[in-house]
């Protein structure tokens, strides 16, 4: 079981949300389903890399890569 | 007719505003809800002919936890019932495609015990996508009534119409917990446990989609992913965002050319009309002179305006304008200010009060406060009417550059200085402004849609018509003042006007008396020695006194300039012709030479596009940032500013 960041996934990888510190996210972003055990799709980075533009389990949405890093995802 | 009070409430692009337009027709009105600025759209419906509804649309929200103001409309509506638009039912919209997210705003709204109806959205995507829902056992799970609605196809209302007459009979026994904890932006939050409630609610909902809704998960290659391959492609994203802005500019200018010219033409015949058929008097002069101009002044900048909305609104319902937010966000960050921020500025180019409203939803304070105080250098559409008459004034319409029209291209050039104006200042301020906030971002990028016809209709209907009557009121009350203040004066001068010019000109013909009359009048008139005395200081800026009584005038609102300048040469002058041939006439009383030179249009084009001259702003600014001192800031540097660089250019261009 490899760890990492949704900041470190690449174009068209897919994850499991595996956890984060729910102080430092917008709860904003909980509310739109980015909650432990939801998929994420990395559907593509804006073209100055950041931000990035996700599926988070049928939402689409686009964060800021500093958030994205305090994501920890399971890549599938 | 006994009403009932409706509420309709649902996250942003679910089409709750078509629903809404579906079910109340040209039957509603926009106002302010109580003590904010937050949009309160009303609309009336008859359910059948006995019973009939007032429908409430609350603000696009995520749900209950607000974070932004218009997020907080909602939940002081629904959790208050001593609240004037406490509903007797609320619907909650959601979209087809997105019902997990969605549930989640329903589950909250249920759990304040308001009979709750849900309103599923978008269901002629149904089968498209590929989606199969258990009505009656999603309806028992969350203890409401559905109704399968599409506002796009019109189907299913009568049915949600049927279930809000019965709304009596809706369960108001919460469906996920007893005591919700509902969130005020207003409340001091305690962040743990809203994460908690949160991801219990969502693990609720998933319960309730794994027994009742099955998707064949079949449209990978979906009209989103590959338009999203084009539209935010890291060059031909910019390229076409690019593409599309300018087109608008150009659209703008020729399109509305036409239509212009004509009402120019029109209002100039209705004064002359007046003139001929009323008999003569004061309300007559009053009439020709004040209040028929004054109204051409508006209604002439209609055709432009209202395809400025039409091109804001269009790319808003698209779903282009998120895309916009997403390309933009780094670059704009660099300057201080957010990919949100793109919003108001682009919507800065039709009026900056919606634009300053729309920051709302800018959730770092800093990055709101910096846009808020610059989206006032777009260039908004008060600023057309004064840049197309002098535009046309100093570049002759036949010119061409490459191809292309260039006064057209040199409106396109203000635009652009006006944007790039807003970027430099943010950039100063990001540097000067000593506000620790914490930044977050969260866009939605909604699917891509064809604009329904209807909705952007209504949005440019009533947005141009709150611009004319907004607008329209002050000036037609200038118009009228300055009539007044131009058509009497003070002392010997004023009074004995034919005598004294008669006595000076014995040669002239009857003609040239009576205009040398008129224009001395006017000279003496109290707006004439209002305009003298700032003369000294306008002078510099290549402006003559008439041009300074314009530039007083409109700093309540820029529109004002043009009403002004009809208003002064009208007066000034008996004959009929329009008012751009008026200012090409114009001539500075010593020199000789015309005022409108090249020098002077261009010196007039800056101090317009710079200076903070719209008091409704002003108020606006003043709401949005709790105090003064913002709005007086704002206000004295965008002036100051708009003097300066007026004054280099006349001096450098004369």
């Amino acid at each position: 079981m490899k760890l990492s960041t949704i900041a470190d996934l690449l174009k068209g990888d897919r994850a499991i949300i595996k956890s984060f510190n729910g102080i430092d996210i917008p709860l904003k972003l909980i509310e739109m389903g980015c909650i432990e055990g939801n998929y994420v799709e990395v559907l593509q980075r804006a073209p100055l890399k950041d931000p990035i533009y996700l599926n988070i389990s049928g939402t689409y949405l686009a964060i800021r890569i500093e958030v994205a890093s305090k994501i920890i995802v399971e890549k599938l | 007719m006994s009403e009932i009070k409706v509420a309709l409430i649902g996250n942003p692009n679910t089409g709750k505003t078509s629903l809404f337009n579906r079910l109340t027709g040209l039957n509603q009105k926009v106002g302010n809800y109580p003590g904010i600025t937050v949009d309160k759209k009303v609309g009336h419906t008859k359910l059948n002919n006995i019973i009939g509804a007032e429908v409430i649309d609350l603000p696009g929200t995520y749900s209950l936890n607000a974070s932004s103001l218009d997020e907080d409309v909602a939940v002081q509506v629904l959790s208050d019932k001593t609240n004037e638009n406490y509903p007797d039912v609320v619907v909650v919209v959601v979209d087809i495609e997105n019902l997990k997210r969605n549930l989640f705003l329903y589950s909250q709204v249920k759990d304040l015990g308001i009979p709750t109806i849900l309103a599923i959205n978008m269901v002629d995507q149904m089968t498209v996508r590929g989606i199969d829902i258990d009505k009656q056992e999603m309806e028992a799970l969350l203890e409401t009534k559905i109704a399968f609605v599409s506002s796009k196809q019109n189907k299913g209302i009568s049915y949600l119409k049927k279930l809000i007459i019965d709304f009596k009979d809706l369960s108001v026994v919460p469906c996920f917990i007893e005591e919700p904890t509902v969130f005020s932006v207003l409340a001091k939050d305690d962040k743990k446990k809203h994460h908690l409630e949160t991801v219990r609610r969502y693990q609720f909902i998933k319960s309730v989609l794994e027994k009742t809704y099955r998707q064949d998960p079949q449209n990978a290659k979906d009209l989103r992913s590959i338009l999203d391959k084009v539209l935010i492609h890291k060059y031909f994203g910019y390229l076409i965002f690019f593409t599309i802005l300018f087109s608008i500019f150009q659209a703008l200018f020729s399109w509305s050319a036409f239509p212009m010219d004509y009402i120019d033409e029109t209002f100039a015949g209705f004064s002359e009309m007046a003139r001929a058929h009323l008999s003569e008097g004061v309300f007559t002069d009053l009439l020709a002179e004040g209040i028929i101009p004054g109204i051409g002044g508006v209604v002439i900048f209609i055709p432009q305006i209202a395809f400025l909305f039409l091109f804001t609104s269009v790319l808003e319902e698209s779903g282009y304008m998120s895309r916009v937010v997403f390309l933009m966000d780094k670059i704009m960050r660099k300057f201080g200010l957010s990919g949100k921020s793109i919003v108001p500025l682009i919507s800065g180019t039709a009026c900056a009060i919606p634009a300053i409203m729309a920051t709302r939803n800018i959730e770092n304070w800093k990055e709101r406060l910096i846009t808020i105080l610059v989206t006032p250098f777009t260039t908004c559409s008060a600023r057309l009417p004064v840049y197309a008459i002098i535009i046309s004034l100093i570049v002759p319409a036949e010119a061409k550059f490459m191809s292309f029209n260039v006064q057209g291209l040199m409106l396109m050039a203000l635009y652009l200085l006006g944007f790039g104006m807003a970027i430099v200042s943010a950039t100063i301020l990001d540097k000067v402004l000593k506000l620790g906030s914490k930044s977050y971002f969260v866009v939605e990028m909604p699917n891509y849609k064809l604009p329904l016809f209807k909705n952007v209709a209504y949005n440019v209907i009533e947005k141009t018509k709150a611009f004319v009557f907004e607008a329209g009121k002050i000036i037609l009350a200038l118009s009228i003042l300055l009539w007044v203040l131009a058509s009497y004066g003070p002392g010997d001068n004023f009074n004995n006007a034919e005598t004294i010019v008669s006595q000076n000109h014995p040669n002239h013909t009857e003609e040239e008396l009576q205009t040398e009359i008129s224009s001395y009048k006017l000279e003496n008139s109290y707006i004439g020695i209002m305009g003298k005395t700032i003369e000294p200081v306008i002078r510099p800026l290549g402006y003559d006194w008439k041009i300074g009584i314009a530039v007083i005038t409109s700093f309540a609102a820029r529109e004002v300039f043009v009403g002004t300048l009809a208003t002064i040469y009208s007066v000034g002058n008996e004959e009929e012709s329009t008012i751009k041939e008026r200012m090409r006439n114009e001539v500075f009383q010593d020199s000789k030479k015309p005022v409108y030179s090249f020098a002077t249009g261009v010196s007039i084009l800056l101090f317009y596009a710079f200076a903070m001259q719209c008091m409704s702003t002003i108020a606006i600014v003043k709401r949005e940032t709790n105090g003064w001192k913002w709005p007086m800031i704002q206000m004295f540097v965008m002036s100051g500013f708009a003097y300066l660089t007026a004054l280099i250019a006349f001096q450098i261009l004369k």
